[in-house]
């Protein structure tokens, strides 16, 4: 069961003076269970890509499997794909409007149909799972930070159980702490329920840690698809299209320029410990 | 989806037109629909199509944009032209239970339908070759005498500004919110009107909810540079006649004493001698 989409295009505002094409020719496969991050500059279009994902838009020509079902097929219902795909949007923060943040992240499970006990109970799990303090529940999602907004709006797609998850950013703006607790979290369900998660991000410190996958999008078109360690392989080339690869690897190739000789393709800090060890143990002895 | 409805979009392209000052292009919208509703005789009529077709060749911006202008009120020119169509006394030509048509009527009608055709082309080419804050900065600038009554009118354009800078944010916005929703199982299209209605609730909070936080972040942010109103104000960019807009002024003023001639001459030749 897999998301594969088949020479996707898109342009925004087709037949007008302003005219652009967010996508160019995009062919991809989402296996189950796969933990993906995708990164690009801005304007290269990531959110362009995920709202693909579950319907939001069109393509302008191109197929998008679910499951092997064709979602642009007559007849196809997509709320269903909508419920299964779950989508939390840059900023999610603005779509709140309930009177109590309970009912807000009580509105997707209900949309879903199912009834209200459920539906609260699905609501107490997501909110729990972001790390939202309890004695918060029945206020008014208005009177919150930016934060805990941002973890109220994530909770209101988790409580849906979707089957895939995509996130645009969803820790832009979270103090550190903040964002290792949601990116941890997400890792946790990935692993538990196994669901497969799209992350959208532009820390590829946090890239790194977390995904299985990396798709590099660069002005509307793939440029790399891989394990981080191959794409990271290619920081010049990242670089030039105003990504960059992990601070540690540049360190290695640092170290390795004056004359130490770690491996490179190390990405996140506990990596390159590792193999800094080894090689300083390896001369110690 | 929302996104692409235009409204008096402005379309961009390197033309004499373009580069006019937005009075010359006001005032002369205003003289072309005075003409449109003097003119008499089918001389006068090729005239105003010359004219128009002259401008908008030379504006660089398709035809086609124009006639989109055109699809908004079909319906209202449909129904003015039946109206005149039967409506109007004078000789009858055709007859049916209830309706009849006579020659004038019939005249009327297609007179009228050109005339308004004519009259949404001529305000589009002013809209679609000037952007709306020249508009307003035109119009500002025009009508400063009122000033000596009164009237603010730079607090007026102002607020004519933003808030025309404001509608293609907030429709942006209203298309952002509206899928959030959606991802989360909103459901804006089928049901009864209840249930329709029911649906906008998630919908309408969060926007009006950003329209107001916008309109407090601008507030603050014109405080912060001391904004104060219209009172010893200078502009950045003032407006200032060039030769082309003179020319302008000279090229619109021979039409409309074209068509004024035009029209003594019908008067007190054709149709006595009719
Ligand atoms: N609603 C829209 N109408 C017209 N053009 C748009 C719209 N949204 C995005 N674009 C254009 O499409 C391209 C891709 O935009 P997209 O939002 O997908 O980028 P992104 O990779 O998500 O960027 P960011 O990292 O800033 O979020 C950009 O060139 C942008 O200008
Ligand atoms: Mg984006």
């Amino acid at each position: 069961m897999s998301i594969i989409l088949d020479k996707v295009n898109y342009t925004y505002s087709a037949g007008t003076a302003y005219e652009i094409q967010a996508l160019k020719d995009i062919n991809l496969k989402i296996e189950d269970g796969e933990f993906i991050g995708v990164i690009g500059h801005t304007g290269s279009g990531k959110s362009t890509l995920i709202q693909h994902l579950n319907g939001l838009m069109h393509a302008t020509s191109g197929d998008i499997y679910y499951n092997g079902a064709d979602i642009y097929d007559e007849g196809y219902d997509m709320r269903a794909l909508r419920s299964k795909v779950g989508l939390v949007f840059q900023y999610p923060e603005h779509q709140l409007f309930e009177t109590t943040i309970f009912d807000d992240v009580c509105y997707g499970p209900m949309n879903q149909g199912l009834p209200k006990n459920e539906a609260g109970l699905r609501a107490f799990e997501a909110l729990r799972s972001v790390g939202f303090p309890e004695e918060l529940y029945y206020q008014s999602p208005f009177d919150l930070s930016g934060g805990q907004k941002r973890r109220v709006a994530i909770a209101g797609v988790l409580a849906m159980k979707p089957e895939v998850l995509i996130l645009d950013e969803p820790t832009a703006g979270l103090d550190p702490k903040g964002r290792d607790e949601i990116l941890d979290q997400l890792a946790l369900m990935h692993k538990e329920r196994g669901i497969t998660i799209i992350l959208v991000s532009h820390s590829m410190e946090d890239v790194a840690k977390y995904v299985g996958r990396i798709i590099v999008m660069n002005q509307g078109s793939v440029m790399y698809d891989g394990i981080p360690k191959e794409v990271f392989r290619h920081y010049k080339e990242l670089e030039a299209v105003g990504l960059a690869a992990p601070q540690v690897t540049y360190l290695m190739h640092e170290l390795q320029e004056v004359g130490i000789p770690v491996r490179t393709d190390a990405t996140t800090v506990e990596e390159a410990k590792a193999e800094i060890l080894r090689v300083c143990q390896g001369r110690i002895r | 989806m929302l996104r692409d409805i235009t409204l008096g979009q402005y379309y961009p392209a390197d033309s004499p037109i373009h580069k006019l000052d937005p009075r010359v292009k006001l005032l002369g919208t205003l003289l072309y629909i005075i003409s449109l509703f003097i003119f008499k005789g089918y001389v006068a009529f090729v005239l105003a199509a010359v004219f128009l077709i002259a401008v908008i060749k030379i504006s660089k911006v398709p035809f086609s944009y124009m006639v989109k202008g055109l699809k908004a009120i079909v319906i209202l020119m449909i129904i003015t032209g039946l109206f005149n169509l039967f409506l109007t006394p004078g000789t009858e030509i055709w007859r049916w239970w209830i309706f009849r048509i006579t020659k004038e009527g019939a005249q009327n009608a297609v007179l009228m339908l050109f005339r308004l055709t004519f009259l949404i082309i001529g305000t589009s080419v002013m809209t679609l070759t000037t952007t709306p804050n020249q508009l307003t900065d035109g119009l500002e600038k025009s009508l400063h005498p009122l000033n000596k009554i009164h009237i603010p009118v730079h607090e007026i354009s102002m607020m004519m500004s933003i808030a025309l800078r404001f509608i293609p944010i907030l429709i942006e916005e209203t298309d952002k919110i509206m899928k959030a929703q959606m991802a989360r199982g909103a459901d804006f299209e089928n049901g009864n009107l209840i249930k329709k209605a029911k649906a906008m609730i998630p919908l309408l909070v969060p926007l009006f909810v950003s329209a107001f936080r916008r309109a407090n972040d601008l507030a603050m942010a014109m405080e912060a540079r001391c904004y104060r109103g219209g009172e010893g104000r200078t502009k950045m960019k003032p407006l200032h006649y060039q030769k082309r807009d003179y020319i302008a002024y000279v090229i619109v003023s021979l039409y409309l004493i074209a068509m004024i001639a035009l029209r003594i001459v019908w008067n007190t030749f054709v149709v006595p001698a009719a």
